[in-house]
């Protein structure tokens, strides 16, 4: 008699244990309110990136078109898989000395790993993240940024008061 | 010969009847190549074949600062990056004898416990969908993108976020991140009971894992089986409570121990510490004290020469890491003992015997990540 | 009375007339079947479509996401999108398959689920073959689908496919029973194995209520085993894709898969028409006996309209089974059906003749 018992009790175990399931999944089958998704092409307008996002490493430049590279080469000495190189020239200052300059800081976004290793050794913050993340191109040349603007140079230091 | 070594013993025939699990298979999780010995829907023998994603992530650390050797470690388990970074950081603080600031510790406990917390939600979610219950995937996922936006937001990236350096932390933590964390807490402490719903206590549930590739604790010792996989074999293995690294001896917790040693009490171990994880963060978050979030560093990080050992609890098991210094910025030889790579080798211990269907539960209990096995 | 204003008969009558009138008897009955057959064509795909979009929508709201929601105003032509893509793609040829039974395949298993389909009655006089053994003959033609299901996994060369091909045989052979046991308890309570008749007899309450008790079992135990039957919810073993990829169908690819797809989807609403015809009446609206006004107000509901909304509940029933629940294993499935669905259902046989014996029903 107890096998029989046991039989019956295992069945009613059973449903209850399939309807407690079942009672989840329809409670959100009922409240779709709590849907997640989001939908990204659409939200593209009101979508904000956090400020520290990782999208990709840019040199920040003001009004006047200045950085703050110097071409000292650390993020490059950095950089755990070379995906920076630096490459410098020497052109004339005020005094008509020849000083090193930087000529192309380029960045090969494909090759880099967001280890934040050359932003934070940066001797001068010329680098920072920037917030694109929409990197998908049809050719990987395109993904070798040069990130100094053309005609940009570099930023004076401010006398010191 | 023992037990554990004669289960383990594989007689190939040449009238077999195999199927390849894998590279590209839903419930390997990775490119793990499982070679499956079938008689009927029965296993008689699995071999695993690694290294289809074997990057020479050692090799490659030996040509690398100590600095740049964390970006790597990221990327062997994937799903517990926080603390294969901290492995590297602990070994070279201990090897300079550092002294790491208060904060440092403690953001580096939330941080391993809310990087465990997304890791089990991730191995729920696709432990659910191995046996076919493809909406606790969806609400394991939903639950652990609460936790990668808290990581965004304060690291910038949700996965792979090489936080640590040596000495401390790349950058202080956002602001919010103490409101959010605690958001997130009480957030998933209502979640949970749903979880224990849909899976947990459900019949289908039980009967496909309960009595399924049981591991004795001997077993578990002898082939190095270890965390929650390991403690569900009775094997206390948690190097929180053995070996306690960091703030985790001043912290109150338990080390969850299950003696069944099937697939379900490894469920259960991680359902557990799911919970556990939770009382941690809820200890430590709100009492994170001001301070700075490094101590201070020479530029260039030098070992002394001389042999190191540091071993942390990530997610999987013990990572255990070796390095060998000869006095230079590079480390002469590195060597990861990672988790992933002894528990897979139990699989034909476990699997042996049982159905396909089996094979597809054990896997999933032992919470593989691919990565982390070939490195 | 007020049902006969919905009655299809009159128009299915008058075609058959002006038909008949037209042209010799032969050819009448000859349009008249690829009439039928081009109505029934058009009906399955766009069934299938239907469900298909249906499923989609259903699991993704369980699930806290939205779903298809690009093609169309809320993904309404995702189905239709993805016909086209499946239409358009190369059916790829395997080498060593046996090409004879591997292009017969996803044939026998669409056919078996068209032929269950004509004995369905859909509405008041809406019903291509009235079978004086409906019940008898849908039982018999929807299990011929896993004739095809074994060709495919034999034929298609792969180890995957044959294993998922032996566990569908399997699992069908043994719920056959429990399917036929189940239905069956309502032919001993209506006396009849004709479709019509048993919807007629359900004018004045349905199965589910007059039969109460087991009535009920009958009806869980159906629900259950139809559901393994039809190879879905947490019985899909023969294509549980985290252990055999695919299953049966791993090797098939473009309008070859979109048959087995389809008939998936088909034999899904097969069984729910039969549960919504056997146990709540068909097109019957809902009555009550003695209720006259309440059951004059249920006469306005169109029968077509009772039809579809009954078997539309069912589905979302067997659609909320899969989304829930874990997947069996194969022993386990077998296990449940000769160890608990098998004995319930005789038992409730047993139970069913008692009470029709002593007149314990309504």
């Amino acid at each position: 008699m107890n096998s029989v018992i046991k039989y019956f009790t295992d069945i009613y175990k059973g449903v209850r244990s399939l309807w407690a399931g079942m009672r989840v999944t329809g409670k959100y089958f009922v409240r779709p309110g709590e849907i997640v998704t989001e939908q990204y092409p659409e939200n593209r307008a009101t979508l904000k990136m956090e400020d520290r996002f990782k999208g990709e490493v840019i040199m920040p430049h003001d009004k006047n078109n200045q950085h703050q590279c110097t071409g000292c080469g650390v993020c490059e000495l950095n950089c755990p898989n070379g995906s920076i190189e630096i490459i410098t020239k020497k052109v004339p200052n005020e005094d008509g000395k020849m000083v090193r300059v930087i000529d192309k800081h380029i960045y090969h976004l494909s090759m880099c790993t967001f280890c934040e290793l050359c932003i934070k050794t940066c001797p001068f913050n010329a680098l920072a993240w920037g917030q694109d993340f929409e990197h998908a191109v049809f050719d990987r040349s395109k993904l070798d940024k040069v990130l100094n603007k053309p005609g940009s140079s570099l930023k004076k230091k401010e006398a010191k008061s | 010969m023992s037990e554990e070594v004669t289960k383990n013993i594989i007689v190939r025939d040449d009238e077999d009847y195999i199927i390849n699990m894998g590279p590209q298979h839903p419930s390997t999780h990775g490119v793990l190549r499982l070679e499956v010995c079938l008689n009927g829907e029965t296993v008689k023998y699995v071999i695993p074949h690694i290294g289809y994603i074997h990057r020479a992530i050692e090799k490659m650390s030996e040509s690398d600062t100590y600095k740049q050797i964390i970006h790597l470690t990221d990327r062997m388990d994937y799903l517990s990056a926080h603390m294969n970074n901290e492995a590297v950081c602990l070994a070279v603080e201990n090897a300079l004898e550092i002294e790491v600031p208060k904060r440092v510790q403690y953001i580096r406990v939330v941080l391993d416990e809310l990087t465990r917390l997304a890791s089990h939600h991730l191995w729920w979610s696709a432990f659910g969908m191995d046996l076919g219950a493809l909406t606790a995937f969806f609400y394991g996922m939903r639950d652990r993108e609460k936790i990668l936006a808290i990581f965004e937001e304060s690291f910038g990236s949700r996965l792979l976020h090489s936080f640590n350096t040596p000495g401390g932390l790349m950058h202080d933590v956002h602001p919010d991140f103490q409101k959010h964390t605690m958001e997130f807490v009480r957030y998933f402490r209502k979640k949970l009971p749903e979880y224990k719903q849909l899976l947990t206590d459900n019949v289908i549930f039980h009967n496909r894992t309960q009595g399924i590739g049981k591991m004795s604790r001997e077993t578990a010792i002898a082939f190095g089986v270890t965390g929650p996989s390991g403690r569900g074999s009775g094997f206390a293995c948690d190097v929180r409570k053995v070996a306690p690294y960091g703030l985790y001896k001043e912290i109150d917790f338990n080390e969850i121990l299950y003696d069944e040693g099937d697939s379900f009490a490894r469920y259960l171990v991680r359902m557990d510490e799911m919970e556990e994880s939770l009382n941690i963060l809820e200890q430590v978050t709100d009492n994170i004290p001001e301070g700075d979030y490094t101590a201070k560093m020479k530029s260039i990080v030098k070992l002394p020469e001389g042999e190191y050992f540091q071993r942390v609890e990530t997610a999987r098991g013990e990572l255990g890491i070796y390095i060998v210094s000869d006095g230079k910025k590079f480390p002469y030889r590195i060597k990861f003992r990672s988790p992933n790579f002894s528990n897979l080798f139990v699989l034909n211990t476990l699997a042996k015997g049982g159905l396909i269907a089996d094979l597809v539960a054990i896997s999933g209990s032992l919470d593989l990540v691919i990565p982390d096995i070939d490195r | 009375m007020l049902l006969d204003i919905y009655s299809f008969s009159t128009l299915t009558a008058s075609i058959n007339k002006d038909l008949h009138a037209a042209m010799t008897p032969w050819l009448a009955v000859a349009t008249e079947l690829v009439l039928i057959g081009l109505l029934f064509l058009t009906f399955y795909a766009l069934l299938g479509l239907f469900l298909v979009y249906l499923e989609r929508k259903v699991c993704a709201v369980m699930q806290n996401r939205i779903g298809p929601n690009r093609v169309g105003k809320w993904g309404v032509f995702q189905t239709i999108a993805d016909l086209i893509k499946l239409v358009t793609k190369e059916l790829i040829p395997i080498k060593n398959a046996d090409s004879f039974l591997f292009n017969l395949a996803p044939f026998i298993v669409i056919i078996a689920s068209f032929m269950a389909m004509a004995a369905l009655p859909f509405a008041k006089g809406l019903q291509a073959i009235d079978f004086n053994i409906g019940i008898f003959y849908i039982i018999a033609v929807s299990s011929l689908g896993v004739v095809g299901i074994l060709i495919a996994g034999w034929s298609s060369n792969s180890k995957y496919s044959l294993i998922g091909a032996m566990r569908s045989g399997a699992q069908v052979v043994s719920y056959e029973l429990s399917v036929g046991l189940s239905l069956l308890a309502i032919v001993v309570l209506s006396g009849s194995m004709q479709l019509s008749t048993i919807v007629e007899s359900q004018a004045n309450g349905w199965w589910i209520f007059k039969g109460h008790i087991p009535a009920l079992i009958a009806f869980v135990i159906y629900l259950i085993a139809s559901t393994a039957e039809i190879n879905r919810g947490p019985f899909d073993l023969a294509e549980a894709e985290s252990e055999l990829t695919a299953g049966f169908h791993t090797e098939y690819s473009g309008i070859k898969f979109a048959f087995f797809f389809l008939a998936e989807y088909i034999n899904m609403f097969i069984v729910a028409a039969i549960a919504a015809t056997l146990f709540f009446g068909g097109w019957m609206p809902f009555h009550i006996d003695h209720w006259e006004a309440f059951n004059r107000v249920m006469d306005y509901i169109p029968s077509i309209v009772w039809f579809f909304g009954k078997t539309f509940i069912i589905i979302y029933l067997i659609m909320w089974f899969k989304w829930t629940f874990p997947r069996l294993r194969i022993d386990q499935l077998l296990n449940l059906e000769w160890k608990y669905l098998l004995p319930l259902s005789l038992m409730n046989i047993v139970i069913v003749s008692f009470v029709v014996l002593m007149g314990w029903y309504f």
